[in-house]
C-alpha cells in the first residue's frame, strides 16, 4: 500500500515536472508562513525546530561528504583503473569477433584473380571489349567513369564540393573589408599564421621555385591527357592542388592572393560543376529519350577525341584542384 | 517515351544544380530558392504519381546513352513518386516553418551554403528514392553523410559542435559497413544493378554457394543501414544531434535524412535480397528484434527527459523501431505498414521539432517543461500543430499514426506465431508509453503559468505559423487518406518484387 502511494507520488511529481519541495521554497514569497501554520505562533518552538532542522542537515552534509570520500577514493585507488580495463577488455572481444566473421567471409569469397570469378561477366567484357570503339577514349577507365557511369562520378564531384562547403562553414572567417579594423579572430588567425609557418625559408623558396612550375605542367598534362592514358581529373587536380600548396608554403599568402583569392576559389569550383551538370544532362537526356547527341567521338587516340570526357576531364581537375588548396588554407588561416 | 517519364531526372538534377548555384548567390535568394524548389520537386512528381497509379507500373530511365548492366539507370514506381512528392512537401514545410530561426541561429553570411546542404539533401533523397543501382545510391550517401553532418553544425554552438562530431564518427561508420556490403555483393555476383543482383542471390542461394558470405552481406547491409537511422542500439548520437541544432536541421534530419536511409534497407531487403530468401534464411528476425526493443526503449528514455527537444528526439528512436519491426515480419503486409507509419512519422515528427522550437520561443527560449506551462495558449498554432503531431503518434483515430498501428498489428496478426505476439505485445507496451510522455506533454502546454513567470513576448512569426497549421492539418490528411496511401504503396511494393 505505502509503495503505491509513494509511486503516485512520483507520478505526480513527474506529471507536475516542477513541483518539487525546493522549487516551491524558491517560488515562495518572504511574507508567506513557512510550514504548518499552528507551530509557527510559538518563538520558541520555532527556535527548536530550526535547530532541529539544522543539525539534521549537518548531519546529512556530513555523511554525504564522507561517503563521497569514500566513492571518490575507491575511485582514485582501483575504481578508474577497473572500468578501463574492462572497457578496453569489451572492446579488444568485440573488436576481436567482428575480425574473425570479417577474415573468415574473405577466406570464403571467391579466389582472387581466378577466370571463372563472377565479376567477370558480360559487364567487364563489354566494358574492356566495346569501351573503346563507344567512347572514343583509349583509357578505358576514362570511359567507364566520365561515359558509362558519369551520373555515379557527378556524385562523387559533389561530394568535394559539399566536403569544401562544410568546411567553409565551420572554418570561413568573414573577409577584411578595407575600411573595417579586423575582428580578433582574424588577427589571432594571421599572428598564428606569421608565427607557426616558415618564413623566407631560402631552401624551401629555391626547391618550390623549381618544382612549382613543373608540377603545374605536369598536373595540367594528367588531366588533359586522362582519355589516353592512365591519369584523368581526380589525379591530375590532385597534382595540381599539391603545387599550389607548396608555393603558398614557400611563399605565403601574399603572393598567391595575386591569383588565387576566396573569389577564385567560388567560381573556380561552381563553373566547372555547372558545366559538368550542364554537359551531362544533355546528354543523360537525349540519351534516355533515344535522340542522337551529335557529339563527335573523333579518332581514338587523338588528344581532340572521345566526346564530353575531354572538357569533363577539365572540370573534375579544377574542381579537384580547388577544393585540395582550399582545404589547405581554410584548415591554416580560415581564408585565402 | 511519355515527357513525364523524365521527372526523376529532372528532378535529381534540378537538385544538385541549385545546391551547386547555392554557394554563389546572397543567403535571401538562397533561402527562397530552397523553398521554391522543394515545391517545384513536389508538383513535378504529383504529376508522375498522377500518371504511374492509373497505369499501375514502373519503368526504368537510362541514364545516358548505355542500357542498364553498363550504364546508370533510374527506376521509378507509384510508391517511389509518392515518396518523393511527401519529402519534398516535407522540406518545404521545414524551410518555411525553421525560416526565422535559420536566420536568427546561423551567422548571415553562410545562411546560403545551408541552403546548399539542404538543396544537396533534396537531391540525394531523390536519387536514393529513384536509383535503381547499389553504387549510386552509395554516392549519394556519402552526399547525405556529409551534408546533414553540415546541417547539425550550422548551428555553431558547442553541443552542436560535438553532436555533430559524434554523429559523423557513428554516420561513417555505418557507410565503411555499408561499403565493405556492397563490394562483396559485388564480388558474389559480378552486379550493381538491383535485378541482377537479386537473380544472382537467388541463385546463390538455391546452389548453396557462398552462404556463409551471403549472411554476412546480409548483416552488415542491416547494420550500416542501422546506425544511419539509428536503431536502438546504435541511436546514441540521436538526441544530441537533433536536439541542439536549428529546428528546420532537426526536421529535416529526423523525417528526411533517416528515412531515406530506411528507404534504400527496404530496397535491398525487398528488391535485392527478397522477401522470401530473408524469411527462410532467418535474417529478418534480426531487424525485428532490435525494432521491438528499439519501440520500448526509445518511450522509456523519452519519459526521463526533461528537455521538450530532446523527448521529442528520443520518440523518433521508438518509431523507428516501429519501422523495423514491421520490416521485421517480412510479408508484403509488414513492409507496406512499415513505409505508411515511415509516412506518418515523417510529417508528425517534423511539425513537432517546428512546432516544439516555436513553442520554447514563446517562453522565453527555454525547453523545460515547467516553463513551457501554458505556451500552448502564448503560441495557439504551435500548440494545435504539437497536439496532433502527438495524437497521431499515440495513435489517435482520424490521424496518420493510428491507421498505421492498425497496419503493423494487422501485419502481425497476418504473419501469425511468436513474431504476432511479441509484436502485438509491444505495440501495446509502446502506445501506452508513448501515451504517457506525449499527453504530459500536451497537459503541460495548456496549464497555467508558473507564478510570476511572464516571458519576453516572442517575436511575431506568421510565416512559421502559417507552416504549423499545415503540419496539423497534413497529420489528420495523412490519416484520411490511408486508403490511397496504403494502395499506392502495396501497388509500389508488388512492382517492387
Amino acid at each position: 500500500m505505502k509503495s503505491l502511494s509513494s509511486l503516485r507520488k512520483r507520478f505526480e511529481a513527474w506529471m507536475l515536472e516542477d513541483d518539487s519541495p525546493l522549487d516551491a521554497e524558491i517560488g515562495r514569497g518572504l511574507e508567506a508562513p513557512v510550514g504548518d501554520e499552528a507551530r509557527q505562533w510559538s518563538a520558541d518552538a520555532f527556535v527548536h525546530l530550526e535547530t532541529a532542522a539544522e543539525d539534521s542537515r549537518l548531519a546529512l552534509m556530513e555523511e554525504e561528504h564522507r561517503s563521497y570520500e569514500r566513492l571518490h577514493a575507491w575511485y582514485e585507488r582501483r575504481g578508474a583503473k577497473l572500468v578501463n580495463r574492462v572497457y578496453r577488455v569489451m572492446a579488444v572481444v568485440v573488436l576481436l569477433m567482428v575480425v574473425f566473421f570479417l577474415m573468415s567471409t574473405v577466406v570464403a569469397l571467391p579466389p582472387f584473380g581466378a577466370a571463372d570469378n563472377p565479376y567477370n561477366n558480360e559487364v567487364s567484357e563489354r566494358y574492356i571489349e566495346k569501351g573503346v570503339e563507344e567512347t572514343g577514349a583509349v583509357n578505358f577507365v576514362a570511359g567507364m567513369i566520365l561515359d558509362y557511369r558519369a551520373f555515379d562520378t557527378f556524385g562523387e564531384s559533389t561530394v568535394l564540393f559539399v566536403a569544401a562547403c562544410s568546411v567553409i562553414l565551420l572554418l570561413k572567417l568573414g573577409e577584411h573589408k578595407p575600411d573595417e579594423p579586423p575582428t580578433p579572430a582574424m588577427l589571432e588567425a594571421e599572428y598564428d599564421d606569421r608565427h607557426h609557418e616558415p618564413k623566407n625559408d631560402a631552401v624551401l623558396q629555391l626547391a618550390a621555385r623549381v618544382l612549382t612550375p613543373v608540377i603545374l605542367i605536369f598536373g595540367v598534362y594528367v588531366i588533359l591527357n586522362g582519355h589516353l592514358s592512365p591519369g584523368g581529373g581526380f589525379s591530375g587536380g590532385a597534382i595540381m592542388g599539391a603545387g599550389l600548396m607548396l608555393y603558398l608554403n614557400a611563399f605565403g599568402f601574399q603572393k598567391t592572393e595575386r591569383f588565387f583569392t576566396y573569389r577564385t576559389f567560388r567560381w573556380a569550383t561552381f563553373l566547372p560543376l555547372m558545366t559538368y551538370a550542364g554537359l551531362k544532362s544533355y546528354s543523360f537526356f537525349m540519351g534516355a529519350n533515344h535522340l542522337q547527341s551529335g557529339i563527335p567521338l573523333g579518332i581514338p587516340g587523338e588528344i581532340l577525341s572521345s566526346g564530353l570526357i575531354l572538357p569533363l576531364n577539365i572540370c573534375v581537375g579544377l574542381i579537384v584542384t580547388c577544393t585540395m588548396y582550399g582545404f589547405y588554407t581554410l584548415f591554416r588561416k580560415g581564408g585565402m | 517515351m511519355a515527357f513525364v517519364q523524365n521527372v526523376p531526372f529532372f528532378s535529381i538534377m534540378l537538385c544538385m544544380a541549385s545546391g551547386i548555384a547555392g554557394a554563389m548567390v546572397p543567403g535571401r535568394v538562397a533561402r527562397w530558392w530552397t523553398a521554391a524548389l522543394s515545391a517545384i520537386v513536389a508538383a513535378l512528381n504529383l504529376w508522375l504519381l498522377c500518371y504511374l497509379v492509373p497505369l499501375g507500373e514502373s519503368y526504368t530511365y537510362m541514364m545516358g546513352h548505355f542500357p542498364a548492366p553498363w550504364g546508370n539507370e533510374l527506376r521509378a514506381g507509384p510508391l517511389e513518386a509518392l515518396l518523393a512528392v511527401c519529402f519534398s512537401l516535407i522540406m518545404l514545410l521545414s524551410v518555411l516553418g525553421g525560416m526565422a530561426k535559420l536566420n536568427q541561429q546561423v551567422d548571415r553570411k553562410k545562411i546560403n551554403v545551408v541552403c546548399v546542404m539542404l538543396d544537396l539533401v533534396l537531391a540525394a533523397m531523390m536519387s536514393m528514392i529513384y536509383t535503381n543501382d547499389l553504387f549510386t545510391a552509395y554516392v549519394f550517401i556519402e552526399i547525405m553523410t556529409l551534408t546533414s553532418c553540415a546541417l547539425i553544425v550550422c548551428r555553431q554552438n558547442g553541443r552542436s559542435l560535438v553532436s555533430a562530431m559524434r554523429y559523423m564518427i557513428m554516420s561513417l561508420l555505418g557507410s565503411g559497413l555499408l561499403l565493405i556490403a556492397i563490394s562483396m555483393t559485388y564480388n558474389l555476383t559480378g552486379h550493381l544493378l538491383m535485378e541482377n543482383i537479386h537473380e544472382s542471390f537467388v541463385e546463390l542461394y538455391q546452389t548453396g554457394e557462398y552462404a556463409m558470405p551471403l549472411t554476412v552481406v546480409i548483416g552488415l547491409f542491416f547494420v550500416g543501414l542501422g546506425i544511419k537511422s539509428a536503431l536502438y542500439p546504435f541511436h546514441t548520437w540521436l538526441p544530441d544531434a537533433y536536439g541542439y541544432t536549428t529546428p528546420t536541421s532537426s526536421a529535416v534530419l529526423s523525417s528526411i535524412v533517416s528515412k531515406a536511409y530506411l528507404f534504400l534497407l527496404v530496397k535491398i531487403f525487398y528488391r535485392v535480397i527478397g522477401p522470401e530468401l530473408l524469411i527462410e534464411n532467418h535474417a529478418l528476425n534480426l531487424p525485428f528484434l532490435f525494432g521491438v526493443v528499439g519501440m520500448v526503449m526509445g518511450s522509456v528514455n523519452a519519459i526521463f527527459s526533461h528537455d521538450l527537444r530532446r523527448m521529442v528526439a528520443f520518440s523518433s528512436i521508438a518509431h523507428i523501431g516501429y519501422i523495423y519491426a514491421g520490416l521485421g515480419l517480412g510479408t508484403l503486409a509488414g513492409f507496406a505498414a512499415a513505409l505508411y507509419h515511415m509516412l506518418t512519422h515523417a510529417f508528425a515528427k517534423s511539425g513537432l521539432f517546428i512546432a516544439a522550437s516555436s513553442l520554447a520561443d514563446a517562453s522565453g527560449d527555454s525547453k523545460r517543461f515547467s516553463d513551457l506551462r501554458g505556451a500552448g495558449f502564448r503560441n495557439p498554432a504551435a500548440g494545435v500543430c504539437f497536439v496532433f503531431g502527438s495524437l497521431s503518434l499515440v495513435g489517435v483515430p482520424l490521424l496518420g499514426g493510428f491507421v498505421s498501428k492498425l497496419y503493423l498489428g494487422d501485419a502481425a496478426l497476418g504473419r501469425g506465431g511468436l513474431h504476432m505476439w511479441v509484436m502485438l505485445v509491444a505495440l501495446a507496451l509502446s502506445t501506452l508509453l508513448n501515451t504517457l510522455y506525449f499527453l504530459k506533454t500536451v497537459i503541460t502546454l495548456y496549464r497555467p503559468p508558473r507564478e510570476g513567470f511572464v516571458p519576453p513576448p516572442a517575436p511575431p512569426n506568421r510565416l512559421g505559423n502559417a507552416t504549423l497549421w499545415i503540419f496539423a492539418a497534413l497529420n489528420l490528411l495523412v490519416g484520411l487518406l490511408a486508403s490511397p496511401i496504403m494502395d499506392a504503396i502495396k501497388q509500389g511494393l508488388s512492382l517492387f518484387a
